[in-house]
């Protein structure tokens, strides 16, 4: 590995940890569309800020960038409270007007400048290394790597000193402002992180891939636990798993570097999604089915229950008629009875099928628990 | 001392979205340690009081004070259990994690609960009946157990007033019947409940005083007192159908009320 490349992974992995942060309370707060707004609405704020300082390295960009997030949220907001537009709708309104705004006076105004628009939508990692941080005449590293590591060290300090806030301003609103924390600070405190983030991250996987490294992660992680903290971490560990490989299948592809991030964590949500132990699709399939055959044995049980000792037992407990009474397809009933025998529920006397102490007790209990 | 403290007072109280009143010139006493049920149709604003009386929702006019002062000075002396569907109940987090948010008020910004917390929090857990559930994960609770787990966060708070919004909404008998054993004892200890309410019939039997809201406030006082037939028929508009007018009309209240509100809806 060149240094070049190893720096590139570096920069992809910082990038993909600083945004899935942040990502996990916009996913606990159904806000996963907020952040594709604000990620390209940044781009406004950074291109009024540009005409103001007239230059593109000046961190009052990053100022701007943040106060237009901002302005993004309130108008969403605003637009929401109404009551004429709902919220999917007033992003929908909001943010391709401050974008194409800004995608306009870019090609009006700063046609010659460092800000074209194919670097805006989908950003070029594979450049970052060749912007150097050069202090007092020797090359320190790439700049991204330090402007991002700036941006994940102030989520980092943001998310430890108001976790609690956070947590439970996410959880129940109205309880943390009737405590006394103002939840609407917490919420623009947020979202000014994100949009700090999203400029941040703007550079280097541009303002279309920021909502997957922002979301994918988060809804990842949320499948596999059920804490908060392990949710942040595993998000975290996902963002940079994704980085990596992103970066090396980009590198085997000759492709884009940000789209093969994005494609990854697409992957791994996808793994995640059939996977997961408890909530994957598959684990939901087999409980499916256990519970298919559960019931089917139980309903036996209370049938041979129901009939035990009475005259009709002989008729009615036999294999054979357990299709036609229960209304069960022979080979259905075959198994259950089968299934049945194997855990000791049923034993089966010369055609005849006679309870089990366990089956019986299964036959009572859940008869009990069905009244 | 020789007569009950007001815990709250409502005067002239005026809620509007957008021009459209909710509730209208309400006028609510509430002396201290009793417990008092807010009723009233759908849309009558039960929980809008409420929430105004917390600062949650903007007064357009009217005053609130809570013992004589405004509510942002009393903060840490009220309880808040809010609607149960209030909130996400898959959010990733366990029973014992979000009793503890009741104690957060008291510890400030920024500051971290610690063992004190917990063990408040496993006290106020064992008093709901709760105190198995401690590590559940919240998604995987029962309505009623929902409900105990927000009475524990409550009870957390150690607040002289609590409000309760519907806390026998959706709950099992022994739900219910647990959390009326705390009403009474909270009430006991002089702390004061008010509570959105929403069968007629159990008021009598529940609570001490009663407020009847449908945007104005018809009555509020002592149940034996302003609980009246008429009364009734003046928050629900009629809707309510009396089996009996004979002696104390609330036992034979019909549950109809909720039958009518989902007209309303």
């Amino acid at each position: 590995m060149s240094l070049t490349q190893i720096e590139i992974q570096l920069i992809a992995t910082v990038v993909a940890v600083a945004c899935a942060l942040p990502g996990v309370f916009l996913v606990l707060r159904s806000m996963a569309m907020m952040s594709d707004a604000i990620s390209h609405t940044v781009l406004l704020g950074i291109v009024i800020g540009f005409f103001i300082v007239e230059d593109i390295n000046s961190p009052l960009l990053i100022a701007g960038a943040a106060v237009m997030g901002l302005i993004t949220v309130s108008l969403v907001e605003l637009l929401n409270r109404t009551r004429l537009v709902q919220e999917d709708a007033a992003i929908g309104l909001v943010f391709p007007a401050l974008f194409s705004l800004a995608v306009i006076l870019i090609s009006r105004f700063a046609g010659d400048v460092h800000l074209d628009s194919d670097a805006v939508l989908l950003g070029e990692l594979a450049f970052a290394p060749f912007d150097r941080l050069v202090i007092a005449g020797s090359d320190v590293g790439p700049v991204a790597l330090y402007t991002m590591t700036g941006v994940l060290l102030l989520n980092l300090t943001f998310i430890l000193i108001f976790y609690k806030e956070l947590k439970l301003a996410t959880f129940d609103a109205a309880l943390a402002a009737a405590l006394g924390f103002s939840p609407g600070l917490i919420h623009y405190g947020l979202m000014g992180l994100v949009s700090i983030t999203a400029v941040g991250a703007f550079d280097t996987v541009g303002s279309i891939l920021v909502v997957a490294l922002m979301i994918a992660p988060p809804v990842s992680a949320y499948l596999l636990t059920d804490r908060l903290t392990t949710m942040l971490g595993l998000s975290a560990v996902f963002a940079a798993i994704g980085a990596i490989t992103g970066y090396w299948v980009a590198h085997w592809l000759d492709a884009n570097i940000a789209g093969s991030m994005a494609m990854m964590l697409g992957l791994i949500f996808g793994v995640v999604f059939l996977f997961a132990p408890e909530r994957g699709m598959v684990a939901l399939a087999q409980r499916r089915a256990r519970q298919k055959w559960e019931f089917a044995q139980a309903a036996l049980t209370i049938h041979l229950l129901n009939h035990e000792g009475t005259p009709a037992a002989a008729q009615e407990n036999r294999v054979e008629h357990l299709s036609h009474h229960l209304r069960w397809q022979p080979p259905f009933a075959a198994e259950v009875v089968q299934r049945a025998q194997r855990h000791g529920l049923v034993e089966r006397h010369n055609g005849y099928l006679a309870l089990t102490d366990d089956g019986r007790q299964l036959a009572r209990e859940t008869l009990m628990l069905a009244t | 001392m020789e007569e009950k403290h007001a815990a709250i007072e409502v005067a002239d109280l005026t809620v509007a979205y957008q021009e459209k009143p909710v509730l209208w010139d309400v006028d609510m006493y509430v002396p201290e340690g009793i417990l008092m049920a807010i009723v009233g149709p759908n849309g009558a604003g039960k929980t809008t009081l409420i929430k105004a009386i917390m600062g949650l929702i903007q007064p357009a006019a009217g005053q609130i004070s809570i013992y004589g002062k405004p509510f942002r000075e009393q903060r840490g002396l009220v309880g808040y259990v809010p609607q149960r569907g209030s909130v996400d109940w898959d959010f990733p987090t366990n029973v014992l994690d979000v009793v503890m948010m009741g104690r957060y008020g008291r510890l400030g910004w920024i500051r971290r609960p610690g063992r004190e917390e917990e063990r408040l929090a496993l006290e106020a857990l064992e008093k709901v009946g709760m105190a198995r559930y401690s590590e559940r994960q919240i998604s995987q609770l029962s309505g009623g157990q929902q409900q105990r787990v927000f009475l524990a966060r409550a009870l957390v708070q150690e607040a002289q007033i609590y409000f309760m919004d519907e806390p026998f909404q959706g709950v099992d008998a022994t739900t219910e019947r647990a959390i009326i054993t705390l009403l009474k004892e909270l009430s006991a200890a002089n702390k004061t409940v008010v509570a959105v309410h929403h069968d007629l019939q159990t008021v009598p039997e529940y609570f001490d005083y009663v407020t009847l809201l449908n945007v104005r406030c018809i009555a509020s006082g002592p149940v034996e007192q302003v609980f009246s037939e008429e009364n009734l028929r003046a928050t629900y508009g009629g809707r309510v159908a009396f089996l009996t007018a004979a002696g104390n009309g609330a036992e034979q209240v019909e549950p109809a009320a909720t039958t009518a509100g989902h007209g309303a809806i």
